[in-house]
């Protein structure tokens, strides 16, 4: 009998998601004992004609990640969603944007214009590149960018997600477990649009660090401090996203000295992650008083950056007004 | 007017788009290699408290986040004016020579190796990591991924995570190590050394040893003469975390040495409106198209070019690579593409010795990692070699640490030029009267496969090829034959 | 009088707390007091009450603006929480100057259950400022952009 397929694909993201699974080391064995892998353009070589060719539904599991940045992600999203019985967006670039996601800030002619005219770039002719372009010998192309980078599932319908960035090695090896057990017939996949590979609560809940309750009065940056390294970053005025950032990576970076900056994307119930944090920030601000309260804030020196890092294209607003004026 | 267009080429960071053109005569006119992606860091960047870079910039690629990590915290350090600790770039330097060990590995044994270890007309389905484990030996697998698992264990150990680091900061870092970890990291890097050696060893066994391979090595369709990039440390030894940036001419004599903060006298970046990727060169000698020689001013920046354009290595047994492969070679300079594959593996021994002699340094478990800056924040450029290629991040900020500008110029970008340039030289010397064969393809994979473009694009699958799809279309644009590798 | 010439009129939400400000547009609007119909008030228990996101969720679906108004700070009928709903106000209103939304189209309203007077001329007096900023159309472009980005090239 043949093995069930599987797929992974990458759009507008950087490659730590395939790195990450490469990470399971032995455990890729498992993945090539109980699949067939149909189409990996990072690792073996299917082409897009050859799922074209593929039955609809007729991948079982295919792993997406990356965010939706030009119309060849576009189409190869919906191909690949017709082709495949269960999309997973995989990785925080998939499920809400993640780093690229920040491009939202701006128009997209900004984001060209400033590429193509940095310190360096000799472009005389002020030269932007062209979706279409006739050479000498024939007309070439390149895919269209989109005024705006979107998540999976806003064009897409999406079975599951698996956040992070990448998604923890131990967590995508679990997850391959589980789904092997599925397979097999001894456990059962969980209900369609959950969020998988990942825990129910917040960084904070598996973070080592101390915590007493919080009353900022200044906001630091780590690099001008020496912090307490066995007390919440946060109480010492440092931003740290935790409290509302989904839990499942072990809290690593705070386990490391560094601020959690929010890579596993909103916890379990937040509808808005950067609102949610916003609150929670304005919650343990110290001050009654207007003016001081904004002296305080003034040492949060890139609040939108801060609360939507990772998750601007998945938040309510998706991008900001410039973005969309494109 | 005919038509070779082969999309898309995988394994690359992202996508890429070859269009080769044919005259009337069915020989190659042209050939246009196209980058189809854009995220817009040097836009988005904007904005951000500076400190966020190392982290930000890790998200460019997820291979080598390493390599933008260092640049970044290289950069932030000139940014704040800050000098940090010695403890403190040992740590970060010791974190980088382990990612070296691993990325290398990755590349050599799954990537690119098996063309060499297998030959490149083996059959295709043994050309990949499957048929080097039957040629060199079941136990070499094992190998391969304990070496991946060791790098990233170091990785995680110094960085926090295994993918995309999060503990440097402007002045140093945010941990450092204990003795228990010392020793841990000892451990693995003296194997390291060992497994670096027996890499050399299986090289010069089945690559080295075969006239055939050799003479592939050495022949002239994959030789560009051009400049060379590399870091070099002051005695112009290769070092991948620090150093002045050395350019070799085609001849091999110094062209120009400069400290990180003059990149911007020395680079610039050429435009084409068909592709969303610029072109490095040298802007002193200047653009002359797709050309190599002294007065082009392409040039190439890989463990190749490293090689050339230091003096030697800085650790003993790699230092004694280094002279056998340029006595075996002809001399220094070497110009043939495919010595990358040999140059990459020099690196990777020493980047083990390297591994070894930072963790064993009585200060790297010193508490004093982090120079808290005390400056105000302005402007600064951060250079490492990533192991694609010279890295250069350049940042300016506000008075707050804010980003206001930044320009970067990644490692496979550097190569841009260069690997265009091979790929025509492949087409031009295998399609001749409009004969295309299967010979073309996998003669252009190679043309690509040594530069290890990002993720890459050396990677085969387990068949061992990468999928190339090409159509042939006639004077009318009517397609007239479709050739497929490895597509089904 | 056609399409054009009709002046604008803003789709504001406004969000008022149970005992001060939702008594004092209570009282406005028994004293028949007339005041801008543009403001579609949500009651809640208090104005500590308002997260963040029902802000976001009223701009992302077609508000032009939001006012947010509570008990005078000190007044506050659970005591303190509308020094939160003063935070948040603060930090909020950073986020979304960042995300391109003018400051002027979220503002933050101290009324007790007493003054429906006033209440009823700030809700005038704010409605006639986001008239001034026009509409904000959040909106979600999902077509790619087609128009050339270029300036003059020669091939």
């Amino acid at each position: 009998m043949s093995k069930p397929k599987f797929a992974m694909y990458w759009a507008a993201s950087c490659g730590g998601c395939e790195i990450a699974v490469l990470n399971i080391h032995e455990k890729i064995l498992d993945v090539d004992a109980n699949f067939d892998v149909v189409f990996w353009p990072v690792a073996m070589d299917a082409k897009y004609k050859d799922v074209e060719a593929m039955e609809d539904g007729s991948i079982l599991l295919t792993l997406w990640n990356g965010g939706i940045r030009n119309d060849e992600n576009e189409h190869i999203a919906h191909l690949l969603r017709k082709k495949s019985k269960i999309l997973v967006a995989f990785g925080s670039c998939a499920c809400e944007g993640c780093i690229p996601g920040l491009a939202n800030f701006s128009p997209i002619k900004e984001v060209l214009d400033t590429a193509f005219t940095t310190l360096t770039t000799d472009n005389p002719e002020n030269i932007r590149p062209q979706p279409s372009y006739a050479m000498p010998e024939g007309t070439i192309t390149i895919p269209t960018l989109y005024p705006v980078l979107r998540t999976l599932d806003q064009v897409v319908d999406v079975d599951y997600y698996m956040p992070g960035c990448p998604p923890e090695s131990h967590q995508i090896a679990a997850v391959i477990d589980l789904v092997i057990q599925v397979l097999q017939g001894k456990a059962e996949l969980p209900p369609k649009g959950a969020t998988i590979g990942a825990g129910n609560s917040t960084v904070c809940d598996e973070c080592p660090r101390k915590r007493n309750v919080k009353t900022i009065k200044e906001f630091g940056r780590i690099q001008l401090v020496h912090a307490d390294p066995d007390l919440c970053l946060l109480e010492q005025g440092i931003p740290c996203n935790g409290p509302a950032t989904r839990s499942g990576c072990n809290a690593r970076c705070p386990s490391v000295g560094a601020q959690c900056i929010g890579c596993y994307g909103p916890a379990e119930g937040v509808v808005d992650y950067g609102a949610r944090l916003i609150s929670a920030f304005a919650s343990v601000i110290d001050s009654n008083k207007p003016e001081e309260i904004d002296k305080i804030l003034d040492g949060l020196v890139d609040p939108a950056g801060q609360f939507y890092r990772f998750n601007l294209a998945g938040s309510l607003l998706r991008s900001s007004k410039f973005a969309q004026k494109g | 007017m005919q038509r070779i267009t082969i999309d898309p080429i995988t394994r690359l960071e992202g996508h890429g788009k070859i269009e080769i053109f044919l005259n009337e005569q069915g020989n190659v006119t042209n050939t246009y290699f196209q980058i189809p992606e854009l995220r817009g860091f040097e836009r988005f960047c904007v904005g951000r408290p500076v400190e966020e870079m190392p982290l930000l910039t890790n998200r460019i690629c997820g291979v080598c986040p390493e390599a933008h990590h260092m640049a970044a915290a290289k950069a932030t350090d000139a940014v704040y004016h800050v000098e940090v600790p010695r403890t403190g770039k040992m740590l970060r330097e010791l974190l980088y020579s382990a990612f070296y060990c691993t990325d290398h590995t990755t590349h050599f044994y799954a990537l690119g190796g098996p063309d060499f270890i297998m030959g490149p007309d083996a059959p295709v389905a043994e050309r990949n990591i499957l048929g080097v484990i039957h040629k060199v030996g079941l136990e070499i697998g094992g190998k391969v991924i304990q070496m991946r698992k060791y790098g990233h264990t170091v990785v995680e150990i110094i960085g926090g995570r295994k993918v995309h680091p999060c503990t440097s900061i402007p002045g140093g870092l945010t941990k450092g190590i204990n003795e228990e970890q010392r020793k841990e990291i000892e451990q693995m890097g003296r194997w390291a050394i060992e497994f670096a050696q027996f890499t050399l060893k299986a090289f010069n066994d089945i690559v080295l040893s075969n006239k055939t391979y050799l003479d592939l090595i050495v022949g002239d369709i994959y030789t560009h003469k051009t400049y060379y990039m590399g870091l070099v440390d002051e005695n112009n030894k290769v070092n991948f975390y620090d150093g002045k940036v050395r350019v070799v001419a085609p001849d091999g004599k110094e062209y120009v040495k400069y400290e990180p903060k003059d990149y911007a006298a020395n680079i610039a970046e050429h435009v084409e409106p068909w592709t969303y990727l610029k072109f490095p060169y040298l802007k002193n000698v200047g653009w002359k198209g797709f050309v190599d020689g002294p007065d082009s001013g392409v040039y190439m920046a890989t463990p190749l070019s490293r090689l050339n354009a230091a003096d030697g290595m800085a650790t003993p047994l790699a230092q004694a690579e280094y002279e056998k492969f340029y006595s075996t070679l002809g001399g220094k300079p070497v110009h043939q593409r495919l010595a990358i594959h040999w140059a990459r593996l020099i690196e990777l021994l020493y980047a083990a010795e390297r591994w070894v002699e930072l963790v064993t340094d009585p200060e790297i478990t010193s508490p004093n990692f982090h120079a808290i800056p005390t400056a105000t924040p302005t402007e600064g450029v951060g250079i490492v070699e990533a192991p694609r290629g010279t890295l250069t991040h350049h940042y300016w900020t506000d008075e707050r640490g804010v980003v206001t500008r930044a320009n970067l110029i990644v490692g496979t970008t550097n190569n841009y030029a260069p690997i265009t340039m091979s790929i025509k030289k492949a087409a031009d010397s295998l399609i001749k009267k409009g004969n295309v064969n299967e010979g073309l393809l996998n003669m252009v994979e190679m043309a690509f496969r040594a530069y290890d473009p990002c993720f890459g694009c050396a990677t085969h699958s387990l068949p061992g090829q990468m999928p190339l799809e090409v159509t042939i279309y006639d004077a009318d644009g009517n397609p007239v034959r479709v050739m497929k590798q490895f597509c089904s | 009088m056609t399409e054009e010439t009709k002046p604008f009129e803003p789709v504001i939400i406004g969000f008022t707390c149970n005992w001060c400000s939702y008594r004092a547009a209570d009282m406005a609007g028994t004293a028949r007091m007339k005041y801008a119909p543009n403001v579609r008030l949500i009651r809640l228990m208090c104005s500590g009450r308002l997260d963040p996101t029902f802000v976001f969720k009223a701009f992302a679906g077609g508000a032009d603006a939001v006012l947010i108004s509570g008990c005078h700070p000190g007044d506050c009928h659970y005591v303190e929480q509308n020094y939160k709903a003063m935070r948040r106000f603060a930090l909020m209103k950073r986020v979304l100057v960042q995300l391109g939304v003018e400051p002027g189209r979220l503002k933050l309203l101290w009324a007790s259950a007493a003054e429906g007077a006033i209440f009823a001329a700030e809700i005038n007096k704010f409605v006639e400022e986001v008239r001034a900023l026009g509409p904000l159309n959040w909106s979600q472009p999902a077509e790619p952009v087609s128009t050339p980005i270029m300036e003059e090239v020669t091939a």
